[in-house]
This record gives C-alpha cells, structure tokens and sequence, in this order.
C-alpha cells in the first residue's frame, strides 16, 4: 500500500469542505462520536453537514473562516491519502503554496452553474508553479444543473485553454455531486452518461510521488559519531535521500568543498544495504576522510548539480510587511542555511494571466521573480527539474520567521551576464 | 529497486524531522510517557541516530497518577536503550508552587502538566520539545506544524503559525521561544499499530486485554481503579476484560472492553472501532469542544 498526498482548490462555496467531508463520510473514516459531535451543532435531523468536519479552531468557528492550512487522512485497501486542506479566501496565496508545495495531486473544484472562472484558473496557475503533475477537474453541484451532461462537457472544454496554456499532460475531469455523493465514493445513477472512473477509483490509480526519477541528491542533515570504544573511528553522514538512487561504490563528489571519495558503506537501521532510494533516511561512510558538515551535499560524480552564489528564483512572499530589494535573509535550503541578499526584484507575476508586472516591492502573497546572492556557494538545481534540491525559504534574521517560499529557476552563471533579467520562461 | 509504501514513507519523514532536530537546535528533549506514540518515537530516534547515542534525553512529566505497570516498563526501556531519562513529578511542582491539587470525583493532574513541563524545559534550558502526538488525534491539532513554535511562556498561536513549505522545517528561535516537534504528525491511531506490528515494537502489557477492577462512569465509560480516584458508596465497581487505547492520566483515561490481546488483534480491533481514540478514553476533551486547544495556548504540548 502506497501514499498520495493531495490539495483541494476551491472557493468555499465550490463545496470543497463538503467534497473531504463526502470522501471522509463515504469511505468510512468518521468516528460515530465525530459525528455525534456535529449532529449536536444543530445539523438538520438525518442530515450531517459534511462541511463541519473540515474546520478545527475556535476562531474559525467563531468568525466562520478558515485560518489556516489543516490535515486530513483516510486510508483504503490500495492507499493512505494526506489531504491538504488549504483555505479558499484569506490569505489565499500563501495558504495555496504551502499546501501545493507537498502535494502530488491537485483537485480543482468548478462550480457546475458558473463554470470555468477566474479562480479556477488562479488554482491551477499555482498548482503547476508548485510542480504538481496531477489534475482532477471536478465539476462539481452537477445536481443543480440537473446532471445535464451538456453542461459538463462545456466545462470541460473551456478548461482546454487553462491545460494548453500551463502545458499540463494529466487532467481528469469528473462530474459530480459532493453534497449527493455522485461519482466521489460511489457510481452515479443520474449521469449514467459518464462512464470514467469516480474520484476515488481515481485517487487510488493516480502515479504517487515520483522522486526516483530525479538524478540523485543527498544532503548530510548530521554527523553520527559514536567515539565509543568498539567504534572510535566511525564517522557517518546521516540524511535523506532527497532524489534519485544511490549505490555502494559510487564515486562521489562532495559540494561545495568539491573533494571526491566513494561510498563505502550505505546503512539503514545498522544494516548495510546495496542501495537506497529517495525518500529513504539513510547514514552513508566514505572511503577517505573528507570534512564534511550539516549542509553539505554529497553526489554521484555523473550528477553534479550547479554550484553557484547566484540565483534567479520565484517567490511567494508570505510576511505582512513588504519586500523590497537589498534585503538580506537567511536563505534555508534544506540542511544549509545561508547568507544572502536580494539585490533585484525583476517583476511581479499577474497569477491570472501569467504575465508580467512592473514591481517595487512585494507584498503579502505576492508573486515575483528575484535575483539573490548567498554567502556560500549553494549546490542547486531548477525547482521544474527537481522539487526537492530547487525549492528553499527565506527566513527573516531577527523574528526568525519563515517570510517566502522560493523555487530556482535558474542558476547558470553565463545566464547572469549575457541574458536579459527574467529572461528565462516561467518555469511551468 | 526496493519499493517504498507507506509506512516506508511515513518512517522516512519521522526520521528527517529527527534529524533536522538533532542538526538545529542546541539542547533538544524527547517528551516520554511510556505510551505507545512516544515509544515508536524512540525505535525512530535508534533508525535515525545509531550507532551514535541519542542527541537528545528522554524526560518525562510524570502526573503521579500513573499506571506502576507503565512506570516500570519506562524505566526498563530507558535502561535497555541506555539513554538518559529525566523524570520531574507533578506533585513536586504542586508542592514548589502551592498549587491546588485537583479535587473532585477524578481529580485529573493533566492540565497540571504544563506548569512542571515548562519548569523542566526551563530548568534544562531546552531548546526543542519533541512529542508523538499526531494530527488525526484531535481537531485543533490537525491544524498543527510538525515544527510548533511556542512563545516564552509556551503558548502556541494557531494564527501566527510559520508556514511550513515542502519538507524544510525552520527552527529559527528567539532566546525563550522553543519548538515543539512532532514527527509523527501524519500517522493516524492505525499507521502506529501497523508500524508496531512491522517493527515487533514492545509495549506496556496495559494495552492488551486483561482482567481489571474498572469504575463504570454515568456514561457508561470504564475508568481502572486506582487510589487516586475519589469513589462514592454507590459507584459500581466491576471486574472486566480491558485494554486502553492510550495511557495517559489513570484519572481521565478510560478504558475499553476488549478481548484483543495481540498486536493483531488491537489492529483488527481498530479497523472495526466506531469511535475515534480521544473519544473513547480522554474524558477532559469533552468538558469543552475546544479543551485542548485552550490547554495547548497555555502551553501545553
């Protein structure tokens, strides 16, 4: 049994609350004292409101809002589900990326009386920014059109222009009622007209992560040293693999000092293995005795990724005050933490349309694309090539929050001295 | 090419968050009651760290009002691992402090906890607190980082909650903010059975059924009989075959009657339930619907 974490995109009144709650209620995953629970809050006799189930703080009880960015799992004979739930309005942006940033799979939920609007397109834009490859087009209330199929088929091609202009390769499109049940659980007996899968069949079919295609990246998280008397000289570089695979006997290089060794040894639980793939926890031992501390990335010598103090990169820029350039931070890439300076803001990306804006500073849930120097050299590569050794965040040196999400679009050194500023194409 | 599933996955994730913790911060803990999340949090932590020691000591708060069964199977694993394990009473922090003592028919100690809690992380001048609850638990903890960052006092703010972006955890803090940590956020009550029965994972035998002397609650409930309860002359009093889901404070953690008495059984047990884990033992979540959000803004972890 595998694992497919997911994001719901939606405005509340698409029904997306109700759509987890549907899959939640259908697949059995509510306890009887859950529901008990919402029965009590003066659901109508018989009739659960699924939509509660999604909401957890007093304030957004209060105030009926969504604060924030909840979890939500149901397992099925064929999969454990992570549902990210990312609240449709406030603070839309930020919501959106931190939960498309670790999703595989996107459903994005079309009211069936209003069709494709702007944001249905706004959701898809940042889904595939984020790197989801995975679409589900769910058109949903078709109980209110009368499951006519007409209405669905026009949906459906109205989305083609969102599909060519984003360039995305897996789009499901499915009829369906969240608040009726139709084609989420179970087959719909009023739209026998569609004959594709339902969402579930879907979601339990759909590739999951596919982080072994990637080439391979490591990043030592911490130094095992035991300094015991049976092991006074062992020396392991704990962390995950973040992509592809590594084997026994690879040579290696180490960044950003550049010095090579080979593996000597890959160790998982204590057992030597032969190889290991990502996202496996991993210690892995050299054969010389190389300097090599948290941070540091260790490669196979085929696969060296850029080594650069330089960065072309997109942002969301999710702090209240906004950014303008000459800004340091700290820059988080994985298990390095760095230095760096923002010295340019390029533009600002209109997330309707995708085209560019003049920009002075970002504010609030902003998109734009920057220009960064760190202190150390960063082994890095393209966020749209790998999710994992392109992504980091920016963290603001005095509060120590966490103030923008960043993907490396490029990192080429020639880039910077001959191309026009931006460039490079937004990278969906 | 091995391939992974998810409990693979999950272990890979847990191990990470241990790691960044152990690579991050300067004096980490990893809070240990002797429960089952928090013994699965210590087979993550040998994955992750050996053949080194543990970067971190075990330290448990205990509420006084614990099982003997529970305490002793701590010490033995504690010792058996050979990792340090730090041990601060409750009662010692009622005494210190003058507190009041819980009165009542089930006087429970557990909002107590949070006073001797931030005294040890004081005391130690931890950094990062690291704890097995998980999401599926409780409402308010869905909406939770795996990195908490709690203020001075200890206080979470659900609405100024970092945001957390792809598997990169920040645990930048101020000098007397810590950061609570969660790594097995993403497991539900079922992932942890599962992965206890892959890992033939060892637990206190009060999780499996057996006979025991248990109060009946008004609401039909099992609480087991301890000294620390407060009976009155016509409560009854019965012996029935038991298990408890989780064990927590004798006082609020009920138990269920039950025949499973292997790993498997419990599993079997699980899938079949109709009421989720805190619904059917914790007694202090339901005195108000928000009981542990208001218990985690005071500090609680």
């Amino acid at each position: 049994m595998d694992l497919l974490r997911f994001i719901t995109c939606g405005s509340v009144d698409d029904g997306k609350s109700t759509l987890i709650g549907r899959l939640l209620y259908d697949s059995d995953s509510v306890s009887l004292d859950i529901l008990a629970a919402l029965e009590s809050r003066g659901a109508a006799q018989g009739n659960v409101d699924l939509a509660l189930l999604t909401d957890g703080l007093k304030a957004e009880r209060e105030q009926g809002i969504t604060i924030d960015v909840a979890y939500k799992y149901f397992t099925t004979p064929r999969r454990k589900f992570i549902i990210t739930d990312a609240p449709g309005h406030v603070q839309y942006t930020r919501n959106m990326v931190t939960g498309a940033s670790n999703a595989d799979l996107a459903i994005v939920l079309v009211d069936a009386r209003h069709g494709v609007i702007e944001q249905t397109r706004r959701h898809s834009i940042i889904a595939a920014l984020l790197g989801i490859k995975h679409f589900v087009l769910a058109v949903n209330k078709m109980d209110l059109v009368g499951y006519d199929e007409q209405v669905f088929r026009k949906i459906v091609a109205d989305y083609q222009d969102i599909t060519k202009l984003l360039k995305l390769t897996d789009v499901t499109p499915i009829p369906m009622s969240a608040l009726q049940g139709d084609n989420i659980v179970r087959r719909s007996e009023h739209m026998t007209w569609y004959t594709g899968p339902n969402l579930l069949e879907h979601l339990e079919a759909v590739p999951g992560a596919e982080e072994t295609k990637a080439e391979p990246r490591f990043q030592v998280q911490y130094v095992v040293r035991p300094q015991t008397a049976e092991l006074p000289d062992y020396r392991g570089y704990a962390g995950q693999i973040q992509s592809g695979t590594y084997r026994r006997g690879d040579k290696v290089q180490v960044l950003p000092s550049g010095l090579a060794s080979t593996i000597k040894a890959i160790e998982i639980n204590q057992q030597e293995v032969e190889q290991a793939v990502a996202p496996q926890g991993v210690i892995i031992r050299l054969a010389d005795d190389v300097d090599i501390s948290r941070g540091d990335t260790i490669v196979p010598v085929q696969h060296v990724p850029h080594l650069t103090r330089e960065l072309e990169a997109t942002l969301c820029w999710m702090a209240e005050t906004p950014l303008r350039a000459g800004r340091r931070f700290l820059l988080q890439h994985h298990a390095a933490l760095v230095k760096a300076s923002l010295p340019t803001i390029l533009y600002r990306l209109d997330v309707q349309s995708l085209t560019h804006l003049g920009a002075e500073e970002a504010r609030l849930n902003d998109i734009v694309r920057v220009r960064l120097k760190t202190a150390v050299p960063l082994a890095a590569d393209i966020y749209r090539d790998n999710r994992q050794s392109g992504s980091f965040v920016l963290v603001d040196e005095q509060t120590g929050n966490t103030v923008a999400a960043g993907l490396i679009e490029a990192v080429d050194p020639d880039y910077f001295t001959v191309a026009e500023p931006g460039a490079v194409a937004f990278s969906i | 090419m091995p391939t992974l599933d998810y409990l693979d996955r999950l272990e890979a994730e847990a191990i990470h968050i241990l790691r960044e913790v152990a690579g991050q911060f300067e004096r980490p803990a990893l809070l240990f009651s002797g429960g089952k999340d928090s013994i699965v949090l210590t087979r993550l932590a040998e994955k992750a760290f050996r053949p080194g020691k543990f970067p971190f000591p075990l330290v448990h708060v205990d509420t006084g009002h614990n099982f003997p069964e529970v305490l002793a199977f701590r010490d033995a694993l504690a010792a058996q691992l050979g990792e340090k394990l730090v041990v601060r009473k409750v009662e010692d922090t009622i005494k210190q402090k003058g507190l009041q003592d819980p009165t009542g028919k089930y006087p429970s100690r557990n909002p107590l906890q949070t006073y001797t809690l931030l005294d040890v992380i004081e005391e130690f001048e931890f950094d990062a607190c690291i704890g097995g609850a998980r999401r599926d638990e409780e409402k308010a903890r869905a909406k939770e980082r795996i990195f908490s960052v709690r203020d001075d006092f200890g206080q979470w703010d659900p609405k100024r909650q970092r945001p957390e972006l792809w598997n990169i955890y920040n645990g930048k803090i101020q000098k007397g903010e810590n950061v609570r940590v969660f790594p097995i956020s993403n497991w539900t009550e079922l992932d942890v059975w599962n992965y206890i029965r892959r890992e033939n994972i060892a637990l206190p035998e009060i999780y499996f059924a057996h006979e025991r002397q248990c109060v009946v609650l008004p609401g039909g409930q099992l609480l087991g009989l301890t000294e620390h309860l407060h009976l009155d002359a016509d409560d009854e009093i019965v012996s029935r075959q038991v298990r408890f889901r989780t064990v927590g404070d004798a006082t609020c953690t009920a138990a269920v009657a039950s025949d499973a008495s292997t790993v498997e059984d419990i599993i079997a047990d699980i899938i079949q339930a109709k009421v989720s884990e805190r619904g059917a033992t914790r007694l202090d979540d339901t005195i108000s619907e928000t009981g542990m959000e208001d218990r985690k803004r005071n500090g609680y972890f």
